[in-house]
This record gives structure tokens, sequence and C-alpha cells, in this order.
């Protein structure tokens, strides 16, 4: 069986063009490899070739969406392709949305698979995801290395042919089939060889979370700054700034100063999703302020940042929790701190 | 929250009573607590076992954003 023919697709900066003063040039294309095309090439030699790369300008691409959608698509479909990349296009908006475009072009008009790369926020996934298999890559170029063989592995798990391919982004369709067995029996016999510790493949995959590279470990937690962080709603008593029990939309920011201890007259819990008994009693115990402020004066680790941050993660939307988390992070970073404690309920 | 936080460049430790939870949401350095109403106490103990029980809990934390760290770790 000969190789397999791909062609990809790369914006005016991939290209080596130049950047946004270069971005409003016309679709090109040219024979072989370019740019990250080489990477691809090296990881895809054995199965297939790049034949062909077309380049096309981000602000173009946009600005005239029918002409140049016209143009890459006659560009492409000249080389006879199996199988279309486009990008990595990272967290590049424009680009995104150009490479999401042609994803849709090749799939509606030329039948055959296409494979990108994007940051799950990239404005391109959400638009054309049931286009193609994007890979999940980092948010700038600089995660190149690791998106290139992600993305020949699925590209590879295509050419294959396999019936079930991994390593992308949900396209959000949903496909029926038809099982012999009835849904009770998949079920049991699931549960079965979970127990026996046999291999078992659930009908229905949590959601996917994306993942944050692990940070560098402290070196020395004697003269780390610490901050605490907790989810289980520790706030100071009567709850001044009103957090939800549930489907929190706020979060608080705590001074430590004039506590050591927390007692029943200074703490509560603001959560709603557990018996607030024993947290109400000693809030020590969902947020150990106690003990921290006698290993801070042990010289256990350096020292203690002045505010807790709480909110109440129950029933609490990811895309607020990650707006707090991500505020949190950015004032914690300005004050100095090294590394944090999160605690949960 | 833990991941949006680690995002900024701050190694984090994530002390929770669920660790699957955790490991779902993708927390990278995790110490598992006592339950969830009171995560660092336990309050069938005296006074005094429990703050030491939230003690070695909280070093253990410490401990953990010391360590370097490549995948999810349970501590």
């Amino acid at each position: 069986m000969g190789k397999k023919r791909i062609v990809h697709y790369i914006n005016q900066f991939f290209a080596g063009i130049g950047g946004e003063e270069k971005a409003d040039i016309k679709p090109e294309k040219s024979d072989g490899v370019v740019g990250p095309g080489m990477a691809f090439k090296g990881q895809l030699s054995d199965v297939a070739e790049i034949v062909g790369t077309v380049v096309c300008g981000d602000s173009y691409f946009s600005e005239h969406e029918a002409d140049a959608s016209e143009t890459v698509l006659n560009m492409i479909e000249s080389y006879k392709p199996d199988l279309v990349i486009v990008g990595p296009s990272f967290n590049a908006g424009r680009y995104g949305v150009a490479a999401g475009a042609v994803a849709k072009l090749v799939d509606e008009n030329l039948h055959i698979p296409v494979v990108g790369g994007m940051y799950p926020e990239n404005p391109g996934l959400d638009l054309y995801k049931k286009h193609g298999y994007f890979v999940e890559t980092g948010n700038s170029a600089a995660t190149m290395r690791k998106a290139i063989p992600a993305m020949a592995d699925v590209v590879k798990q295509l050419l294959a042919g396999n019936e079930e391919i991994t390593g992308y982004m949900p396209k959000g369709i949903r496909v029926n089939e038809f099982k012999e067995e009835r849904g009770s029996k998949r079920a049991v016999d699931m549960l079965i060889n979970k127990i026996q510790g046999k291999e078992f493949k659930t009908e229905y995959p949590m959601p996917t979370f994306d993942r944050v590279d692990p940070a560098p470990a402290v070196k020395d937690i004697t003269k780390a700054r610490i901050a605490l962080v907790s989810s289980g709603g520790p706030v100071p008593k009567g709850n001044p700034d009103h957090i939800e029990s549930s489907s929190a939309s706020k979060y608080g920011k705590y001074s430590l100063k004039d506590i050591d201890d927390f007692t029943p007259e200074n703490g509560e819990t603001a959560h709603g999703g557990y018996d607030p008994v024993y947290a109400n009693e000693d809030l020590d115990r969902v947020l150990p302020v106690d003990v921290i402020k006698e290993m801070l004066a042990n010289g256990e680790f350096g020292s203690l940042h002045d505010y807790w941050y709480a909110t109440v993660g129950n029933g609490t939307s990811v895309a607020n929790a990650k707006k707090f988390g991500t505020e949190i992070g950015k004032q914690l970073k300005e004050d100095g701190v090294d590394a944090v404690i999160l605690t949960s309920t | 929250m833990v991941k949006a936080i680690e995002a900024q460049g701050l190694p984090i430790v994530h002390m929770c009573t669920i660790v699957p939870i955790s490991k779902t949401v993708g927390a990278n350095r995790i110490v598992p607590t006592v339950a969830i109403p009171y995560p660092l106490g336990n309050p069938e103990l005296d006074p005094k076992d429990e703050k030491e029980l939230r003690r070695k809990l909280v070093r253990k934390a410490l401990k953990a954003l010391e360590t370097p760290v490549t995948e999810q770790t349970v501590f």
C-alpha cells in the first residue's frame, strides 16, 4: 500500500512569511512541507507524505472568507489528499477560526478527515469542532513540541482506519448504534469486570477537563510564603460577603491577622452542601489556621499570606470556579505568595 | 479553582476528602483528608489529638509543595 497523501494548512506566520504585517496575504500553495510541516513529516514518514502546503494570511481569510474559502479549497483539492492537517493554531483566534473554517470546507466538500490542534478556549474550536479531530494544545506555540506528536497520533489512527479514534477533543456529535445486549446486562458485565480487575469500557465517559502542568516545587519551604484558600466555605462569623450556600457567584478575601484559632465566635461555614455542625464548632477543621499559625511560629515554613480566600464549592459552575481561581491566583502571585494550600470539603 | 491557581505558576496542594474528584478535575498535588464535613479534623477525638491529626496533614501538604511532581500525585 502506498503512502497516504496529506495537505497541510497553515497561516502566514508559521509559513515564515511574516507576522501581523503579512496577515493580509492571499492564499498560496507549495509542494511539500513548510514550517511545522517539517515536524509532522518526521512523525508521519512511515505512513504518509505531506504532498502540499496551503498558506493564507489570517486577516485575509477572515476579511475575504468567500474568496479565500474557494481558493483554499481548490488548492487543497489539487493535491488529491487523503487527509488534511490544519494548524496547530494554539490560542491564536483568527488562525483558529480560519483553520476551523478550512476543516469545515474539507469535511463538507471533500469528505476526508481533518486533524487540527487548538487551545480549548480558541474561538475556532467551538465554531468548528464537529468538522475535525482537534487535539488539545497549549495556548502558545511554545507547546508545539507537545502538539505535533499528539496530532500525528490522531492522524495515524485515522489513516489506519481505526474504528475508534482517541486523543482529540469531543466533536459534540452523538452517534446512534445498536448493541446485541440490552443496557442492564452491559452495565452488570461492566461492573463484574471492574470488580474482577479486568478491563472494561464505560459507555458514558465523564466530561473531560483540561489539565495544567504541575508548577515547580517550592525549593525551600522554610523561606516560602504560603497562602490558604478553600472551597469549603470558611468565612468570618456572619458571612460578611453573603457568599451563597450553593452556586456561589463570588469569593471572599479575609484577614488572618487577628485570628490564631477559629472558635464558634469568629468563624463559620457558608457551605450548604454538607452538615455544617462540625465546621461551625471549629472552623479549623476546614481551614487549619490554628496549626498553621503554630507551625509558622515554629519556623516550619517561611511566612503566611495575611489573607485567606474562600468560596463555596457547591454546584458552583466550572466557569465561575475557573474565574475565581484565575483572579485569586493572580492576586496571590502579585502579593509574593510562593505556594498555596487549598482545602475542599 | 486549583487548576486556575496553578496555571498562574503557583504550586498548589489540594487537601480534600474525595480524591477521585480531585483527580478528575486535575489537581496535581493531592493530600487526602478525613471526611467531607471535617476534612482537617475529627470531632470524635479529644481536642489535643484532633489538633495533632491536623498538624500532620498540614505537614504532609507542605511536604507535597516541596516535592517535584510530573503527574498527578497523591501524597
